[in-house]
């Protein structure tokens, strides 16, 4: 690679030539530099995430009990057990739920705020804040709060409080599967949780949707609500709509916290982490099949993704559409 | 000054004192003691791993042992959260695995090799200890873990609560059941077994006249009796007559306390709390019997220290538990009676404890004694949570119990044939 820099037309006054002459050394590198900022990182990925990838694609051929250095090579046999497994099958049932309530759900809900606040002339700051806040706060301590305090079975429980003023019995939220009352207390809990930070992403976009846009419909006789909700924000918000719930259904996939705190030693409700971690760090401890089921998790999830992508056009240019 | 012209220098410099600093770093953290030994006249460093007591004051006490210990320099990391399996089982695949940890005796940490060998430190005192303890201990004639308590755990209840519904202590499920009904109020359940129920699941199969495993671990839980016994329980917990979701599980006292319900499933050790807190109104039970061949149970829980065997500090760990687990009968006395009620392991100091000798905790010895049943090390974690999910799917989901039953034995019995063959 050159390091003489050869751009500009104008050469230099003889008594400037020393600061505009090729740079030496270090600095100069530009190879360098680059694996000096990104090296580091690069380091990081390869021994947190390439190398566990590939030792656990490794260990998902092997029977490694209490072992993550295991000799016994079984071939296929985990793959074959983690396919036939109940549970796991189950847990995919469990994700495909929740997703189907919780991404609707936090999308028309981090919008609804999202018009809300951008409307309010009123102590804008303070709504804004009031509802992104509970972004800050953890899963587990939100899932305990949700648990303890407000869905508890008790008769002091919020809930039940409420209820009981209407003469209904108490409800036990998370122990009875039948009804299932235990994914309300998962969906709020994360409703609550999430939708102020999918909220700031609208709230962007809707300040980018130009003023003239509306006033061109008012001069064209729409009227102000649905019809330029449905006519005009919408439309706009497209591209962001896409991109929140893409990554809404991420954050689905990577359900766990809640789940793993409301629901412990529940046969129901477990979403395929909670289930592998069942199977690789809990009781069971069979890193060799807990491994084979992340693997089948992780092509089910590429599988999932290219599809969304080819449905949503996602990563298209304008162009081609 | 110019700016520019100092510029290369300034970074340059600012390098040069960072790789200065990065590198003095290294160095000072050679020399340094990190609590895992090594460090030059700091002697030996051992770390211990406990689960988190409910008991006030059982966390300064471990301390307090470790800190008293003058062989080596023991740190203490005391685990909280409802996952201490979990966080030990990872903790042992890595360098940074405790030397020494408390745990339930578990026949796959011997058969992986994850614990050490104790008999040779516990050969010379083993008459005194509860010979049951060291049954549950043993794998092939080796001991590998020392028993620090033992926890019975039966069911309390309210006498007063009692007399007013009119009923005598239940010996039967079915009589439990009624029991249950007649003490439901508006305001109080009648009975609380936690709120997944799992921790009443050995006692059940006991209580039905079966068990875990039989002498040369084959499955001899799925029984009608057990089938039998699940439908009841079935039966209870959709009778509105069972507490659920309670804020806290069975093994703390709350519920209880609160006036929450009339009858808790607890361990012994909660009993100072309960007096503190209702006096002598307090009466215990245990599990009754399920079915006509059943007999009531007590199930002997409690906690055991292990040697990580693939510590660097295997022999200097083996010292340690030998000195306060074997050696030091007063710690072992104030750990057992002080905090929570628990049955010393060693005879001599059961016998001794005078906090035991009467009352309530005496008759908690006699309930231990008369109906205890011990962990079979056969029955391991992932059986004991292939049961919970028999539990889940039929008492808490409606799922036949018989056919529960039949694919946990299927599950037990796989676990069964990798552990033995």
């Amino acid at each position: 690679m050159s390091t003489t820099t050869t751009r500009g037309v104008a050469q230099p006054a003889p008594a400037k030539v020393s600061k505009t002459r090729p740079r030496r050394g270090l600095r100069a590198n530009s190879t360098f530099n680059f694996w000096l900022f990104t090296g580091p990182f690069l380091i990081g990925l390869v021994i947190f995430v390439f190398v566990p990838i590939g030792w656990s694609i490794w260990l998902s051929f092997f029977e490694a009990r209490f072992t993550v250095t295991p000799s016994n090579f079984v071939g296929f046999d985990n793959y074959k057990q983690i396919l036939t497994d109940t549970n796991f099958r189950n847990s995919l049932v469990t994700f495909t739920v929740f997703a189907a309530f919780i991404v609707p759900a936090t999308w028309a809900m981090s919008l609804g705020l999202a018009l809300l606040v951008n409307r309010v002339r009123f102590m804008r700051a303070f709504f804004r804040s009031v509802f992104f806040l509970p972004t800050a706060v953890s899963y587990v301590a939100a899932s305990l709060i949700w648990k303890m305090s407000i869905f508890n079975g008790v008769r002091f429980g919020l809930a039940n409080t409420v209820l009981g003023w209407f003469g209904v019995e108490n409800i036990a939220w998370l122990a009875n599967p039948d009804p299932p009352w235990y994914w309300l207390v998962i969906v709020t809990v994360r409703l609550w949780l999430q939708s102020g930070f999918f909220m700031i992403l609208f709230l962007a976009a809707l300040q980018n949707i130009p003023q003239e846009l509306y006033e061109a419909a008012a001069i064209d006789g729409a009227k102000r609500g649905w019809q330029t909700f449905r006519h005009i924000t919408l439309p706009q918000l497209r591209a962001t709509s896409t991109a929140v719930i893409l990554l809404l259904l991420i954050a689905a996939y990577q359900a766990f916290d809640e789940f793993f705190n409301l629901l412990a030693k529940a046969t129901w409700g477990q979403p395929p982490l909670v289930e592998l971690y069942k199977m690789a760090l809990g009781q069971n401890q069979n890193y060799g099949a807990g491994s084979a089921g992340a693997v089948v998790l992780t092509l089910l999830i590429c599988v999932v993704t290219l599809f969304q992508g080819k449905i949503m056009g996602f990563g298209r240019g304008e162009e081609s559409k | 000054m110019s700016a520019s012209s100092n510029m290369n220098w300034d970074r340059r410099t600012v390098l040069r004192a960072a790789m200065g600093l990065a590198a003095a770093g290294g160095l000072a953290a050679c020399g340094s003691n990190t609590g895992r030994g090594g460090g030059a006249g700091s002697g030996k460093g051992l770390v211990q791993y406990f689960h988190a007591y409910g008991e006030a004051g059982v966390e300064q006490a471990v301390k307090r042992y470790a800190k008293a210990y003058k062989g080596a320099n023991v740190t203490t990391q005391w685990i909280t959260g409802n996952n201490f399996e979990q966080k030990l089982f990872a903790a042992l695949l890595t360098k940074n695995a405790p030397d020494v940890f408390e745990f339930h005796p578990q026949i796959q940490m011997v058969k992986s090799g994850q614990v050490a060998d104790l008999t040779d430190i516990i050969e010379p005192v083993k008459d005194d200890f509860n010979q049951a303890d060291i049954k549950s201990h043993t794998v092939d004639g080796k001991i590998y873990g020392v028993r620090m308590i033992d926890d019975p755990q039966f069911l309390f209840y309210r006498p007063s609560m009692f007399e007013k519904a009119n009923i005598e202590v239940p010996t039967t499920l079915e009589e439990l059941i009624e029991a249950a009904d007649k003490l439901t109020t508006s305001k109080v359940k009648g009975i609380f077994l936690g709120n997944d129920l799992t921790s009443v699941d050995r006692p059940l199969i006991w209580s039905a006249g079966a068990d875990t495993l039989t002498a040369d671990n084959k499955p001899a839980f799925n029984t009608d009796a057990v089938a039998e016994g699940l439908k009841q329980l079935r039966g209870l917990f959709t009778s509105g007559n069972l507490l659920l979701d309670a804020p806290a599980d069975s093994w703390d006292p709350s519920a209880f306390i609160q006036g929450l319900t009339a009858i808790q499933w607890c361990g012994m050790w909660a009993m100072p709390a309960m007096q503190k807190a209702l006096g002598d109104d307090i009466g215990i039970f245990p599990f009754p019997k399920v079915g006509s061949a059943g007999k009531q149970s007590v199930y002997n829980g409690g906690w055991s220290m292990f040697v990580n065997a693939k510590s660097k500090n295997v022999e200097a760990a083996k010292e340690y538990v030998k000195w306060l687990w074997i050696d030091q009968k007063q710690y072992q006395e104030d750990f057992a009676t002080s905090y929570g009620f628990h049955i010393p392991p060693r005879t001599s100091l059961a016998e001794s404890a005078d906090k035991l000798k009467s009352g309530l905790p005496a008759e908690g010895v006699k309930l231990f004694n008369e109906f205890g049943h011990f962990d079979n090390i056969g029955w391991t974690q992932a059986m004991i949570a292939s049961f919970w999910d028999v539990i889940a799917n039929t008492v808490r989901k409606n799922g036949d119990p018989k056919a529960a039953l039949d694919a946990c034995e299927k599950k037990v019995d796989a676990e069964l044939k990798k552990l033995f063959g």
